[in-house]
């Protein structure tokens, strides 16, 4: 039985009444030609199986395919071969395999209902999501013993503090930049000193929350989603609830807290950070020392700007939190979802960052905090 | 023993960092066509058994010889032609979740015979999603849509895709209902007679043990301390497989069976 590969031979011996030979083994390992072969085969076919050592369930559907829908005929058949032959004809119901097909344009029209609607419903959840979280809150202020200070203080370490080195180094060479960029354009009017300005304003009002935030949103906003998809898949978060935890308590308001919390504050390490690096870029390529350089940027950059930037942060640790544990929440059925809501978390919240940010650009310049 | 062993393992020895010794000089022989049952309590390493046995995890010491062919410290593509012939079903199926059942069934024929056309594909997966017992709408299906029943009849027939000699089943009646355990005990010993499988079944199951198994061995103590069949087993003055076959549930599943067979 070991000897799968063995000396098998199926041929076809070409006699006037079109009789179809099979020696050797007849199993899976020859189904690609025994199919072939059968097929060529001329009709009325008789299948003599006396030679056949070995045969396994794939060799009998052969056989048994081809008496079903050409009437050939089996002589030959061994008692274990025919007791295979019966099996498969056993279990030969019309099964489906595969999803029902339907024609490309109304594939299409599928898709794109199906699309509107998904994206009707993920609005609605997101909605009734916002809801559960201020209902959450709400029961958090009536009954602060309900608070998991442990819980949310975790989530400052795992949203803030580890995240002080990637952001710092990125906000850093961020400052670094907009000084090499400035100071390449402006040299050309002979008014390098500006770049200071360009460093303080861009970095301060703009550049530190927003990137701060596209930071947060990659780090934490997706593990916030794959950590609470996890969870659903798990059933843990049903186990939750059956035990009478309510998950926006204590999954939800947690991570929430922690990047509304951790995000001004990230933001304002940010923005020192990236004022280093342009600081160190100036004293380096233009020979401005320190001393001055504070000074400027202190001339030069309005405290509102320090209220743009610081006000906007929370705002967007608020919608990061939000799309990340909202499309947590949305996972069901397989491991796959984890994974596409993970990257719907980052997308979204990064679109909604950015879309927020313009808003925010605009209001501010008609407030008067120019 | 004029039956010749499918499986043999000697001086098995498995542990888990320093001080987590789970088998210790193991030995065990699977013999062709039988159905042998793996009793032990919880933590005596059944599952590092089967583990070890197809390859999933290197035992420290030890011999392995499945199908003739000595298993440890072989590489994957090496392995390959062993491996096509037995078939593996995992506790909670491990089926792959993003494919539809039929699809589950068809990646093993499909890694191996590339050369085989779609439709025939289709015919196959089809039949073995039949004779695994499921219905005829289930091939389209994902698993997270199947029952916990039908998906470890979905896990039985990605197993038998490539009509293997030798099959491994891990606690196939651990959370069925009775009447769906008791359907999948006849289902495994119709499978087995009529395609002349080898089973290697690891199992807490009391009922499946009376109903289905040829023999049974005991893991107790880091190495089979007993194999035979639950007769011969009674026989032996080891407190527990006193306490496991004479325990309440083991009286109750033997006396189901009594009576199963004055009935019949």
């Amino acid at each position: 039985m070991g000897d799968d590969q063995a000396d098998s031979d199926t041929r076809r011996e070409s006699e006037s009444d079109a009789v179809y030979r099979m020696t050797g083994s007849l199993t899976i390992t020859r189904a690609a030609s025994t199919q072939r072969e059968l097929d060529a085969a001329q009709d009325p076919l008789t299948i003599d199986l006396a030679g056949v050592k070995k045969m396994d369930t794939v060799g009998a559907w052969l056989i048994h395919r081809t008496m079903r829908d050409r009437q050939a005929k089996v002589v030959g058949a061994s008692p274990d071969v025919q007791k295979l032959l019966e099996q498969v004809a056993d279990a030969d119901h019309p099964t489906k395999v595969r999803p029902e097909q339907r024609s490309a344009p109304m594939r299409a029209l599928d898709e794109l209902g199906e699309w509107v609607s998904e994206a009707g419903r993920t609005l609605i959840g997101l909605l009734g999501f916002l809801g559960a979280v201020m209902i959450g809150f709400a029961a958090v202020i009536r009954h602060p013993k309900r608070f998991r200070l442990n819980a949310v203080v975790q989530r400052f370490d795992l949203v803030g503090v580890r995240a002080l080195g990637i952001i710092g180094l990125m906000t850093f060479l961020i400052g670094v930049v907009i000084g090499q960029q400035g100071a390449v354009q402006l040299e050309q009017f002979g008014a390098e000193v500006y770049t200071i300005n360009l460093i303080g304003r861009l970095s301060i009002r703009e550049l530190a929350t927003l990137m701060t935030a596209i930071m947060v949103a990659g780090r934490s906003g997706s593990a916030f989603a794959a950590q609470i998809g996890t969870m659903k898949i798990t059933e843990e978060i049903d186990a939750m609830r059956t035990i009478g935890v309510s998950p926006v308590e204590a999954l939800v308001i947690p991570r929430m807290l922690a990047s509304v919390i951790m995000m001004p504050l990230l933001s304002f390490f940010a923005m020192i950070m990236s004022l280093l690096g342009g600081g160190i870029f100036v004293w380096v390529a233009l020979g401005i020392p320190p001393l001055t350089f504070v000074q400027r940027i202190q001339e030069v950059v309005p405290i509102t700007d320090l209220y743009v930037g610081l006000i906007k942060a929370p705002v967007f640790g608020f919608i990061i939190a939000l799309a990340g544990c909202f499309q947590g929440m949305q996972v069901e059925g397989n491991s796959e979802e984890v994974g596409t809501r993970t990257t719907a978390a980052v997308v979204q919240s990064i679109f909604l960052v950015i879309v927020l940010d313009a808003v925010f650009a605009v209001f501010f310049s008609q407030v008067g905090w120019l | 023993m004029t039956t010749p062993a499918i499986i043999t393992i000697r001086g098995l020895a498995n542990s888990f960092g320093e001080d987590q010794q789970v088998h210790e000089g193991l030995d065990l022989e699977v013999r062709r066509g039988e159905i042998l049952g793996v009793v032990g309590g919880s933590g005596t390493g059944k599952s590092v058994l089967m583990r070890s046995i197809i390859g999933l995890q290197t035992p420290d010491e030890g011999e392995i010889d499945v199908l003739g062919e000595n298993m440890i410290g072989r590489d994957d593509l090496d392995a390959k032609n062993i491996r096509r012939r037995w078939g593996i079903l995992f506790q909670n199926g491990a089926l792959f979740s993003t494919l539809t059942v039929a699809e589950n069934v068809q990646v093993p024929i499909r890694e191996y015979f590339p050369f085989i056309k779609p439709p025939l594909l289709d015919e196959i997966a089809s039949y073995k999603i039949a004779m695994s017992g499921l219905p005829a709408d289930a091939g389209p299906k994902y698993p997270s849509e199947l029952s916990g029943g039908m998906r470890k009849r979905a896990g039985l027939a990605r197993a038998l895709a490539l009509d293997p000699e030798l099959l491994f089943l891990d606690e196939p009646t651990a959370g069925l209902d009775p009447i769906g355990a008791a359907a999948f005990d006849e289902l495994i010993v119709n499978l087995k007679q009529r395609l002349e499988l080898t089973v290697f079944l690891i199992t807490h199951d009391l009922d499946t043990l009376y109903a289905i198994c040829d023999r049974v061995a005991v893991l107790s103590d880091k190495k089979v301390v007993a194999v035979g069949t639950i007769e011969e087993l009674l026989a032996l003055d080891h407190p527990w497989i006193q306490d496991y076959f004479n325990g309440p549930r083991g009286r109750a599943a033997s006396a189901g069976l009594n009576k199963g067979h004055r009935e019949a």
